[in-house]
């Protein structure tokens, strides 16, 4: 008889009528290392929240039962008081506190209630630290002072001091270098020693095929399997298998395309983080599109994609960015966004509500924004009743639901939304369009109507560039592919090729050559 | 059959975006009759003194500055900030046209195109730090407020300097050309009367002109009760102001400056590309840029803008005053903010409308005047002005988030 600490029974959880989570099951042994897999978007961080209480009991249907019990809990403060903390893949710390103050932030060592105990703070603090090897560290240090691995690292100290007994960690090693995962990973399994659970979502198959003990597989918001490590090392290629593997039928329109010449190159594209220039974020790139296609940018997150797409688009992201744009032969020198526009270029962003849209403005100011000034003025003063007709027949023509142009986009739904910033710009005729995840958290039909706008896109003879998490999406949208890995190009495909695991190899091969390279 | 199906679903849209188009409009005009019901309570308080005839001139000559600040102060609010400097600008601007006049003997145009040079030059010190420096605008003008506070009492000694001469003062107390005849033993000007009439025409035309253009273009319109209500409410108050003004001395030069600013303002923020970008850097900055917008271009011109209506509002403060004193223009900056939410703008950015602010100056201004009439002390008077302020801003935050 194992002794479950957890199991999570047929958790179904939906998002304005889309399922995120359908009857999903999840049972962790006490005292394991539970890998959760899938893709983006599969619903793993949801899973992680219903368990956590971020999504409050009710929001949700199905039952979470903690050693033994039924939990309902309604905030993160009522899981974690029963010992299950979540670590974000954000980290929550305060970057201009103590050491000290960050493991009990929230959590303070008070007496007389509000009174911050010091001496105990500071004595509980080494303690907790010790326990992950940071005994040494100077308490009084500013978190901000500290590499990313450290940072991980007091944010697992933070759990240790809340006394955790399952610890949920969300891509713990996304931001890590080899080294400093090695560190963690290493001190996961010593947590595990110790009588500690832990829930790990990662896409990194190598590291999790090392240190869990079992893997489910989560794929579109359903649990496909869980495979235990029995006696040997889990295959990462029996994990993929898990992860991708589903039927493609009519989930995307037929398309004959049309492919003519190149009509936009990027060559030896190279671009540093702005933020921190001596990182390059981007490293020799050259990919090229020919009219009337559409070519898909692959990778995982974090990857370089929407760096990339930025960067072409008027330098909106980077510094030290090196490199030639040629469109229809002739080379370009897009020194700002408006250059890009004007030089037919469009970039639609990934994210809508933050990057695309002014939510509190109508459909109208929206869609028109970004040709004010070339396509709906003169002098400076916008011709009203030019900018209504054009802005009213591309709503036709992309079937936007909505009552008037004058509706606030704010007020509309996902799918809508995604197609006001289509629609936004497709109004500047561009010639070429990147297009960064176009269809992110909307749902199948609204999916399907923007692909087949995408479609209609390339049939015109422009030039379309699609960034997608979602794997499947490329392989049915696209007719050529090229895997970003790290910054660089790992691999093409054509569509003849086009295969997940294919992908997926692609991009596993270049980790590993890195590392090699690295080591 | 599927045809009548798509008829019938127009025609709900129809009638649905015209219920809303309505209730926008009717939300939009609540502030306007805030400001009726205000005037009208003070009117019975203080047994109509405040529908005098002197009293009108009065309250358009007391409450320009405010409306002329608060013109600029919008576009800031727009973008999610506001300029604490324009009490202090205006006061340095004031300071400086005094000792032009009065110290340097300059011509009276070329004094005032300096001092609105000199606004500008302000402007753009500020728009530097803000656009180019990125330092946020609330520290950039919480300085320049007390910098330019201390240098107009560096300037002008501490000491009031004037009195300025009448071509000077002309400016902020000045008349249009007056005809007066007698009516039934009462002076009336005749100018007024005129100006009144003509501006009610061109309203009319106007809102014929819009209404054909929409039917010719096929888009929705109100229901034609709604116009013509607007129409016959705005001519009816126009009428009744420049009336009132026949009865004493006609129409104020700072009225048709007004006037003039108004239009121009409310042309920028509805029919411009520049207008439009103003709202879409506050309403989503990130979003702006990346539609092509120069977000730092815009915050700077926004600003450079405001340091031209302050060295303007500086100019006819001085004139009205036929002096510059140190401390002209306190806390010129705290009413034309306030002016500004109270007439619907967001503290988040990216909404409100010139009318509004200035619907939203007029209140202030009537509040101040109605309760300086009944004789309230300057302290209760704050007191009032700060809880409507409170009063109007919750409530419309209210209505928004039930509305969404």
């Amino acid at each position: 008889m194992v002794e479950y600490i957890l199991e999570m029974k047929h958790i179904t959880k939906e998002f304005s009528g889309v399922k995120a989570l359908d009857d999903v099951n999840l049972t962790i042994k006490k005292g394991e290392i539970h890998a959760l897999c899938g893709e983006n978007g599969a619903g793993k961080s949801t899973l992680m929240n219903v368990l956590s209480g971020v999504y409050s009991y009710g929001t949700y249907t199905g039952e979470i039962v903690y050693y033994g019990e039924v939990c309902k809990f309604d905030n993160i403060r009522s899981s974690e008081k029963k010992g299950i903390v979540i670590i974000h893949q954000e980290l929550a710390l305060i970057p201009y506190l103590s050491i000290a103050e960050n493991v009990f932030l929230g959590n303070e060592v008070t007496h007389m209630k509000g009174v911050i105990d010091w001496n105990e703070t500071e004595r509980r603090a080494r303690d907790v630290l010790s326990k992950i090897g940071m005994g040494n560290e100077d308490l009084s240090q500013l978190v901000n002072t500290l590499g990313v691995g450290k940072q991980q690292l007091i944010e697992i100290a933070k759990a240790l001091a809340k006394k955790v007994e399952l610890l949920i960690l969300d891509e713990p090693t996304a931001a890590l270098n080899d080294e400093e995962s090695n560190i963690l990973l290493d001190l996961i399994r010593k947590l595990k020693e110790q009588g500690i659970t832990c829930i790990m979502i990662s896409h990194k198959l190598n590291e999790v095929s090392r240190v869990a003990d079992s893997i489910t597989v989560i794929r579109d918001g359903h649990t496909i399997e869980t495979i235990e490590k029995a006696d040997k090392e889990i295959e990462e290629d029996r994990i993929i298998k898990g992860m991708v593997g589903r039927e493609l039928t009519n989930r995307y329109p037929e398309r004959n395309s049309k492919i003519g010449d190149i009509i936009f190159e990027v060559k030896d594209w190279n671009v540093y983080n702005p933020l921190n220039p001596m990182r390059k974020v981007l490293k020799n790139i050259s990919l090229n599109v020919r009219s009337g296609e559409v070519v898909g940018l692959a990778g995982l997150m974090g990857a370089g994609r929407t760096e990339l797409a930025m960067s072409i688009f008027g330098k909106a992201y980077g510094t030290k960015i090196s490199g030639r744009v040629i469109k229809n032969g002739k080379e370009l020198h897009l020194k700002s966004i408006q250059d890009a526009i004007n030089n037919k270029i469009a970039y639609v962003s990934e994210d809508r509500k933050k990057y695309g849209l002014v939510l509190i403005n109508d459909l109208k100011w929206n869609m028109s924004l970004a040709c004010l000034r070339s396509r709906f003025s003169r002098h400076g003063v916008i011709d009203e009743n030019e900018e209504i007709h054009a802005v009213e027949n591309y709503r036709k023509i992309i079937n936007i639901k909505t009552n008037s142009i004058e509706q606030r986009v704010g007020s509309l739904s996902g799918g809508n939304q995604q197609k006001v910033v289509l629609a936004k710009w497709m109004l500047s005729e561009p010639d070429v369009l990147l297009l960064d995840e176009p269809t992110r958290g909307i749902d199948v039909g609204a999916k399907y109507e923007i692909y087949t706008v995408i479609n209609s896109l390339a049939d015109a003879g422009k030039a379309v560039i699609v960034i997608s998490s979602e794997m499947p999406e490329l392989l049915g949208i696209c007719d050529r592919i090229y895997v970003i890995n790290e910054g660089e190009i790992a691999g093409e495909l054509q569509r003849e090729e086009f295969s997940q695991e294919r992908i997926m190899k692609k991009i596993m091969n270049h980790i590993g050559r890195e590392k090699s390279n690295n080591g | 059959m599927a045809n009548t199906i798509q008829q019938k679903r127009i025609a709900v849209g129809n009638s649905v975006q015209q219920k809303r188009m309505a209730m926008s409009n009717l939300k939009q005009y609540g502030m306007m009759i805030a400001l009726f019901l205000i005037y009208i309570i003070f009117a019975v308080l203080s047994d109509g003194k405040n529908i005098a005839p002197m009293n009108i001139n009065n309250l358009v000559m007391q409450n320009s500055y405010v409306v002329i600040l608060s013109l600029g102060m919008l576009l800031c609010c727009l973008t999610a900030n506001v300029d604490l400097a324009v009490g202090s600008i205006v006061a340095f601007c004031g300071a400086a046209a005094a000792i032009l006049i009065m110290d340097y003997h300059i011509a009276i145009p070329i004094t005032v195109a300096i001092v609105l040079v000199m606004g500008v030059l302000v402007g753009m010190f500020q728009g530097f730090f803000i656009a180019a420096l990125k330092v946020p605008p609330f520290i950039v003008t919480l300085a320049n407020m007390l910098v330019f506070r201390g240098l107009t009492m560096v300037v002008l000694n501490g000491q009031t300097k004037g009195p300025l001469p009448q071509g000077f003062t002309q400016i902020g107390a000045g008349y249009m050309p007056q005809i007066f005849t007698q009516v039934g033993g009462t002076k009336i000007e005749i100018l007024s009367l005129v100006a009144g009439i003509l501006v009610s025409i061109v309203l009319i035309l106007l809102e014929i002109h819009s209404r054909r253009n929409k039917i010719k273009h096929h888009f929705a319109v109100p229901p034609i009760w709604q116009p013509a209500i607007k129409l016959v409410v705005m001519i009816g108050v126009l009428n009744f102001i420049t009336v009132k003004l026949a009865m004493y001395m006609g129409l104020p030069l700072v009225l048709l400056l007004m006037f003039v600013l108004i239009i121009v303002y409310s042309f920028i923020t509805n029919n411009t590309v520049a207008g439009r970008q103003v709202y879409a850097v506050g309403g989503n900055v990130n979003a702006a840029r990346l539609s092509g917008i120069n977000t730092d271009k815009v915050m700077f011109w926004v600003y450079t803008n405001m340091g031209f209506l302050a060295g303007l509002a500086g100019v006819v403060l001085a004139a009205r005053n036929a002096s510059a004193t140190p401390k002209a223009g306190d806390s010129f900056e705290m009413d034309a903010i306030a002016a500004c939410y109270i007439g619907g703008a967001a503290v988040q950015g990216g909404i409100g409308t010139i009318s509004g602010a200035v619907i939203g100056a007029l209140i202030m201004g009537i509040l101040n005047n109605g309760m300086s009439l009944i004789g309230w002390s300057i302290d209760i008077q704050r007191v009032v002005k700060g809880l409507v302020l409170l009063l109007a801003v919750t409530i419309d935050l209210y209505n928004k988030r039930k509305s969404s």
